[in-house]
């Protein structure tokens, strides 16, 4: 551990992450310091997981200027690291003659963020490309460009690469206190730990704008703003192509349908503001809001069981445009207010952080060698472990399954718990290889993927299983 | 890939697959192989560490795993092939079907087929059960590998969700585990808990005795940071709600057939059992595939699963024998509040045997019908119709049925 780290970055969120990975690249000692016993596990776990192009941004702001470049960024990212994406392209879908209305607006806009490759289409084009639509559509907008991601394996491909590069991961370090040494080095503090830095990033998400007041500063407050999703079962993907986007309107937002990379079909999220930054809990209300949303876009996909449910909660704030600002005096940039395209913006956000870093003075020295990462697969679209002949005949462990209904084998569950940044928890087993997040939800095998957890890890059960410990 | 043939292929080692597999081997089929995801062979009953299996069977009563045990002792030494620890993950052309195991890839060439793949419980997602995403949530099949399987602790206090059948089993393992069970809920006005057999009278007794059962009530809400720390209860009929500490809740039933490969082989699924629809030969609507246990039907008890198989068996045999196929049968359709029946086709020539099916009420005196085009053509009186438990038309129901003529449709008496 070093005694005084160049930067130390708040958050192991995507954007603490990607920023981490960027900075990696540098000769440079960064901490990057998370509250959590993992990365990945505030919002970034509860997204809709649609790497944006940016198209219906705000024109001229800089979420649009950073999704563009993005966008640029990832598709090198993506492809070499190994993150599932299926290039699907969008289409929002107009149920109304206001939202037919709001066509060509929204295509001049999208022309505004430099996503030139869209298009309307009409009624019959809609349903060839979408023959399982309910009937009234007006016509639509098309956007190849939109895909789906995994969120989970994105910011551990990121801190992957970071800590493969030097980074040191602090885990279960919530910064409770910041101060400035006579040195002028930064000092966090949480409850039994410190550390020190000469640049500070709050890249906290939900909490950023409290970190952001430990340093003086009330440039914005963090509104969450709570989603619930539906998550339907793999037998529900046929009925989709593409993902379909809701159409802004004054009244309403709408709901989205999207396959995930896993092979389901994803149906959400609400919008709904609250005062409680930990309320991940989804609602009556709300479960039943885009259920019946669902229904009347997509008929039959109600008709498929239901996998899971979930709700995250978006870092809004009383401003539009993301509160990215550097404190050049004191050697702090903050990272707030990245509402709700923080997945797909993330690698523009760590560029423009390490360019602001810069400015304020940071050396930014490439290093000889940059390591490069590569994750385990856990999409559909490619070939898994279990369907790898020479990976099962070099390891049989590989073929043998031990979630079902994700097909995940034990040799996947080994690999992450002994990856360079580990699963400690079965949240975190989960995120790596999906394991108990399929349509049993555990009725097969949660028992035993406790115990191997609790084995390979030396934790004791009671604890992995919250029965002992901090609630 | 390896490629290897059989005659009889059976997914599925539990208590349907391995008695057809006996079966089969005693009526001389050939090659008859039954494989199983699992890393050991005997199906759901190995798990559930209690009395009450094999009654109509064997005959005798054991405990789930030595009943397991048995089953699987039988079909190897009548010569069957069992494969523990293989995945059948989809199908090839015909009668092929592919898997993954731990000695590598492969598919099995199958002169037929038989799909005891069973069923599972709906986990709280599918119920839509809202509130935090937290540890202590299970269903019965989870609970009972915590406890039996693995020695895991489950928690202190329980709210079990169901008050049928296999809430007993869920109640029983908690009580093993030194569990309080602070309560049943059910969303019917009663608990749907009937005697199989009687030394389960009293235990069923001694349960009602101490565990309180909210009828007309839902589970609407769980609450905790990262452990269950409570739910929240409200009575349908008055919209009243209430609150139960406990750190465990136990979603039992509400049963839905494990048909991914039945789907992903394009048979016909049944709108009512969402199992893949039979005939009374357990037929499919796929030449050469038959389908048997509860897969067809969530859920019978182990030893009327079993039965099923050895009747499937004698099914397949025919068809290894003399390869014929009905070209039509004719549909049974359920009208409310009768919610499934099993088998779901008949065929005509052929013996119908009893027709399974579950109703959604309690009904006192009712008289269910058969009826086909709106003419009634059988009719049979139950003193009590008892929801979340398998009902059966004796054998003669299917007397009469005109088939070439409209769907059959059973329900109760206008
Ligand atoms: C319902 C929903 C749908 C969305 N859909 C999409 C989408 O389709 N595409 C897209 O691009 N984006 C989407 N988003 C937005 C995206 O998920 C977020 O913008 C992104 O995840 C924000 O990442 P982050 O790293 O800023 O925040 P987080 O992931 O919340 O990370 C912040 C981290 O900081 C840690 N932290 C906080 N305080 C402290 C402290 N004091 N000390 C130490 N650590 C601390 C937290 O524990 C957390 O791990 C969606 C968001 C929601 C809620
Ligand atoms: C908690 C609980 C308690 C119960 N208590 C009793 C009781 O007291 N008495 C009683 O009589 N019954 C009881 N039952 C019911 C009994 O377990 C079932 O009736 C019986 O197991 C059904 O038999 P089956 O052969 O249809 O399916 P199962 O026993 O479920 O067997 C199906 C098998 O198929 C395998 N399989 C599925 N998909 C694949 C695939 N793709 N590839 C390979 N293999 C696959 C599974 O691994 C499984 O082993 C209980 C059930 C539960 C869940």
């Amino acid at each position: 551990m070093q005694d005084i780290y160049d930067v130390a970055i708040i958050g192991a969120g995507v954007v603490g992450t990607a920023i981490a990975r960027e900075l990696s690249r540098y000769q440079l000692n960064c901490a990057l310091v998370e509250a959590k016993p993992d990365v990945g596990m505030g919002t970034s776990k509860a997204s809709t997981a649609i790497w944006h192009t940016g198209f219906d941004a705000k024109p001229n702001t800089l979420e649009s200027q950073l999704l563009h470049r993005s966008y640029e960024l990832m598709e090198t990212f993506v492809s070499e690291a190994g993150v599932p994406v299926e290039r699907l392209g969008g289409l929002l879908v107009a149920w109304s003659e206001e939202q037919q209305q709001a066509l060509p607006g929204l295509l001049a806009r999208a022309h505004q963020n430099g996503v030139t490759d869209v298009h309307t289409v009409s009624a019959e084009e809609v349903y060839r490309l979408e023959p399982n639509l309910n009937a009234g559509a007006w016509g639509g907008l098309y956007v190849p460009g939109e895909s789906i991601i995994c969120t989970f394996t994105l910011p551990l491909a990121y801190a992957t690469q970071a800590v493969l590069n030097g980074t040191e991961l602090r885990l279960n370090f919530p910064v409770r206190q910041i101060t400035t040494e006579a040195d002028g080095t930064i000092r966090l503090q949480s409850d039994d730990d410190r550390l020190r830095c000469r640049y500070l990033v709050n890249a906290a998400g939900l909490y950023s704008d409290e970190i952001n007041r430990m340093l003086g500063h009330h440039e914005f407050t963090v509104t969450p703003r709570r989603g619930e999703l539906i998550v339907f079962d793999k037998f529900a993907r046929n009925l989709i192509n593409h993902v379909l986007l809701p159409i802004p309107t004054a009244i309403t937002k709408g709901v989205l349908v999207s396959p995930t990379v896993y092979g389901n079909v994803l149906l959400g999220p609400t919008a709904e503001d609250l005062d409680d930054k930990t309320n991940t809990a989804t609602s009556a209300a709300g479960l039943q809001m885009v259920w019946e949303k669902g229904q009347a876009i997509l008929p039959q996909l109600v008709a498929e069981e239901v996998t899971a449910t979930y709700a995250g909660l978006r870092a809004a704030t009383e401003h539009s445009d993301y509160q990215i600002h550097l404190h050049a005096d004191q050697n702090y940039v903050c990272v707030g207010g990245i509402r709700s395209t923080g997945v797909s913006a993330s690698m523009g956000i760590a560029e423009y952080v390490g360019g602001l870093l810069a400015e304020a003075g940071l050396p930014l020295t490439p290093k000889a060698a940059f390591k490069p990462v590569k994750m385990p697969y856990i999409g559909a679209a490619g070939i898994r472990p279990y369907q790898n002949e020479a990976m099962i005949a070099a390891n049989p462990d590989y073929g043998r399954i031990v979630c079902h209904c994700e097909r995940v084998t034990q040799g996947e569950l080994l690999d992450a718990i002994h990856s360079p940044v580990p699963a400690r928890t079965l949240d975190g087993l989960r995120r790596r290889t999906r394991v108990l997040q399929g349509r049993c939800q555990g009725f097969n095998c949660q028992a035993g993927v406790v115990d191997l957890l609790a084995r390979e890890t030396g934790q004791e059960p009671r604890r992995l299983l919250a029965l002992e410990g901090e609630r | 890939m390896k490629r290897e043939q059989t005659d009889v292929l059976i997914v599925g080692a539990g208590p349907a697959g391995l008695a057809a597999a006996v079966e089969l081997k005693k009526l001389g089929a050939g090659k008859v192989t039954v494989v199983d995801r699992e890393p050991e062979a005997g199906g759901t009953p190995r798990l559930c560490h209690h009395v009450g299996f094999g009654i109509r069977d064997l005959h005798r009563v054991y405990a789930g795993p030595q009943y397991a045990r048995r089953n699987v002792a039988q079909a190897a030494a009548s010569g069957a092939i069992i494969r523990p620890a293989t995945t059948i993950t989809g199908w090839g052309n015909g009668r092929t079907l592919t898997y993954s195991s731990p000695d590598g890839l492969g598919e099995i060439k199958a002169q037929a087929i038989l799909l005891a793949t069973g069923v599972r419980e709906r986990p709280r997602t599918a119920r839509l059960v809202p509130g935090k995403r937290v540890q202590g949530v299970f269903t019965t099949g989870s609970l009972q590998r915590f406890v039996d399987q693995y020695q895991l602790p489950v928690g202190h206090r329980a709210v079990i969700v169901g008050a049928e059948l296999v809430s007993l089993s869920a109640f029983m393992t908690l009580k093993k585990a030194g569990l309080d069970v602070a309560m049943m809920t059910t969303e019917l006005p009663q608990h749907q808990i009937y005697f199989p057999y009687v030394p389960m009278k009293w235990l069923t007794m001694d349960l009602l005795n101490r565990v309180p059962v909210r009828p007309l009530s839902r589970v609407t809400r769980i609450f905790g940071r990262k452990r269950v720390e409570g739910v929240e209860i409200r009575r349908l009929d008055t919209g009243e709600v209430e609150t139960a500490a406990c750190d465990a809740v136990v979603f039992t039933g509400d049963w839905i057939p494990e048909y991914e490969m039945a789907r992903s082989g394009e048979l016909t699924l049944d709108g009512g059992t969402r199992g893949p629809q039979v005939d009374g030969q357990f037929r499919t609507s796929r030449t050469g595939v038959f389908a048997a246990g509860n897969l067809l039907h969530g859920a019978e008890t182990a030893d009327m699963c079993a039965l099923e198989g050895r009747s499937a068996a004698q099914s397949i045999h025919d068809f290894l024998q003399n390869g014929r196929w009905p070209a039509a049968s004719l549909p049974i359709q359920c009208a409310a509040p009768i919610q499934w029946a099993a088998p779901n086709r008949v065929t005509a020539g052929e013996k119908a045997g009893e027709l399974a099916f579950y109703v959604g009420e309690f009904r006192q005196n009712a008289l269910v019908e058969v009826r086909q085009g709106g003419k009634v053509l059988y009719g049979q009186r139950y003193g009590r119709l008892r929801p979340n438990h398998v009902m059966r038309l004796r054998g003669d129901w299917a007397a009469g049925i005109d088939f070439g003529g409209a769907p059959l449709e059973i329900g109760l008496a206008r």
